[in-house]
């Protein structure tokens, strides 16, 4: 080591280089919002020192949960299952289509292309309870309702992972076939959408796990499925029917959570 | 191994006649220039007959990649004109162009199959040259005809007993050699590689070049190949071209240079 090493290599450097005023006053602006956001918005102290009691209280009139109406229950949870799988089917099937349109370097055009990526980041913002609160107006209460807002939601997520998907195949296939006068379907049909497969069939069953937390909960507005079981449950203080249905929806969205995980391990 | 019986047919080295006056490839004043780097090419003739075949050499660089992609237009030409199999390459829409770039096989460095697919399935895609919609995406579909003769281009390249193997369970040398079936599947008339034998063992890389040279010339098609083995250049080919200062800067029969020769050449560039 020479000698200007061993000086340099002694010295500290100060623990802040220099104060930039501009980040200074941003972090100082972002505190001050996320205090005063909490003492308005949230709960105040003696709220929460009568709230957490009633939490206990509502709990302890949960149990024992009432299995009387089961067999209702379990119908009714299935047909919520059947609302996912349907809805994210038509989502995951449209997704492809609109994941081709969004994908550089298959999209026909530029213009096709940035109006692809648009409708799926409008389909993705919108929350899926606004998506069935719109539907449930379009096409009246019940499950069709709740079905095209797990494809809307369903489409905001799997298009825009299954173009990604596709833009990251080996690009050397892909010129092989155009390089032979195959037309660009072909081209996505037997290069990039096989090459792809394994990604978006991962996306496929994760969209799988998050149609069915959509499902359980789109009943609370009216389109279809065991959350309005819940809500009318929880309206007739029925907390013991409430608990069975918050039960088996538990054991539905773990079930499925377990199996999309292990087949996604699978797959990988 | 059929790639062996390849391997004796294949002449080796000798100048065949001229099977045809007529230039398959034909190049005058073509330049070339990626954006505002430097000038890879400028002013470059070519002419290259029908049935011959062309070794094309250079240091690493030189064009010669770019310059057999601008033949098809895998990569646009910049100036010049290029005339292939009859065809004014420069002035064809995308549909005339798809029509030319199916009468012409082109074999790359990388295998670029797709390797999750079957041998027999990156084979039938190779009628997608004359054929299209989903009975052409994979060899599950495939009509009876496609299906046949996709499995008799991998019996010409030794391959018929890995037709339902995947790709990524297929060594490089079997691979390329997939590639060169596909290749095969599309009947070409003029078949364009671009270093098929970089990414092999010595071993594979010759099998590589023995089966193109001996299939090229088994069809009578024209066989434009970029080697940086010196002695493949001079084994497989008829005539060979070299590349240097964005021009050819050397052409010569095969027959008349020698690998010493030809070291020589690259090292004065
Ligand atoms: N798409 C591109 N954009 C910009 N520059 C490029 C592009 N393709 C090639 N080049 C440049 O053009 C020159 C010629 O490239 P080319 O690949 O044709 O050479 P080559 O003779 O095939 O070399 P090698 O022996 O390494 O394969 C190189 O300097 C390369 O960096
Ligand atoms: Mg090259």
């Amino acid at each position: 080591m020479t000698e200007a090493q061993t000086r340099k290599a002694g010295h500290l450097p100060p623990r802040i280089e220099r104060v930039n005023p501009v980040a200074f006053t941003l972090t100082f602006a972002v505190a001050a919002f996320v205090i005063w956001s909490m003492t308005t918005a949230g709960p105040s102290l003696d709220q929460l020192a009568r709230g957490l009691p009633n939490i206990g209280n509502i709990l302890s009139r949960m149990f024992p949960p009432d299995f009387e109406r089961i067999d209702r229950i379990l119908w009714s949870l299935f047909q919520t299952f059947q609302m996912a799988i349907a809805g994210c089917a038509i989502g995951l099937v449209l997704s492809v289509p609109l994941g081709i349109l969004a994908a550089e370097g298959l999209s026909p055009h530029p213009a096709i292309r940035t109006a692809a990526r648009s409708l799926i980041a409008v389909f993705r913002t919108v929350p899926d309870l606004v998506w069935a609160l719109i539907f449930v107006i379009a096409v009246g209460l019940g499950s069709p309702a709740g079905v095209l807002a797990i494809a809307i939601d369903v489409m905001g997520f799997a298009a825009r992972f299954f173009a990604e998907a596709m833009e990251e195949t080996d690009k050397g296939p892909r010129e092989a076939l155009s390089a032979l006068g195959a037309n660009r379907l072909g081209m996505i049909m037997s290069a990039v959408l096989p090459a792809a497969a394994p990604s978006m069939i991962a996306t496929s069953l994760y969209c799988l796990e998050k149609a069915t937390r959509a499902s359980v909960v789109l009943g609370l507005v009216g389109a279809g499925g065991i959350g309005v079981e819940l809500k009318v449950a929880f309206d007739l203080f029925a907390y013991q029917t409430a608990a069975t249905i918050i039960l088996v929806i538990l054991i539905l969205v773990i079930a499925v959570e377990q199996t999309g995980g292990w087949l996604r391990r699978k797959i990988i | 191994m059929n790639v062996v019986a390849f391997q004796q047919t294949a002449p080796e080295g000798a100048l065949s006649p001229a099977r045809s006056g007529l230039p398959a490839a034909s190049v005058r004043g073509l330049s070339k220039q990626f954006g505002a780097g430097p000038v890879i090419m400028s002013g470059l003739d070519l002419d290259i007959h029908h049935g011959s075949r062309v070794a094309i050499i250079g240091a690493n660089g030189t064009g010669k990649s770019t310059l057999i992609r601008m033949l098809v237009r895998l990569v646009e030409p910049g100036g010049g004109d290029i005339r292939l199999l009859g065809e004014d390459v420069r002035k064809l829409d995308a549909a005339g162009l798809k029509r030319l770039r199916s009468r012409v096989g082109f074999v790359f460095q990388r295998h670029n199959l797709v390797t999750r697919l079957s041998a027999l399935t990156n084979v039938v895609h190779g009628v997608q040259s004359r054929m299209s919609g989903p009975r052409t995406w994979t060899q599950l579909l495939a009509p009876r005809e496609v299906r046949a003769e996709a499995m008799h281009c991998l019996e010409r390249v030794g391959l018929a007993d890995k037709a339902t193997a995947r790709i990524d369970t297929l060594s490089g040398g079997q691979s390329q050699r997939v590639a060169v079936a596909r290749m095969l599947m599309q009947r070409p008339e003029l078949v364009i590689a671009d270093e098929p034998d970089a990414s092999l063992d010595p071993k594979s890389g010759e099998e590589v070049m023995a089966t193109l040279a001996a299939l090229a010339n088994e069809q009578d098609a024209t066989l434009i190949f970029v080697s940086h083995r010196m002695e493949h250049a001079i084994r497989f080919s008829e005539r060979i071209v070299g590349l240097g200062g964005g021009k050819v800067a050397l052409d010569q029969p095969s027959d008349t240079v020698s690998e010493a020769e030809l070291t020589r050449f690259f090292h004065h560039d």
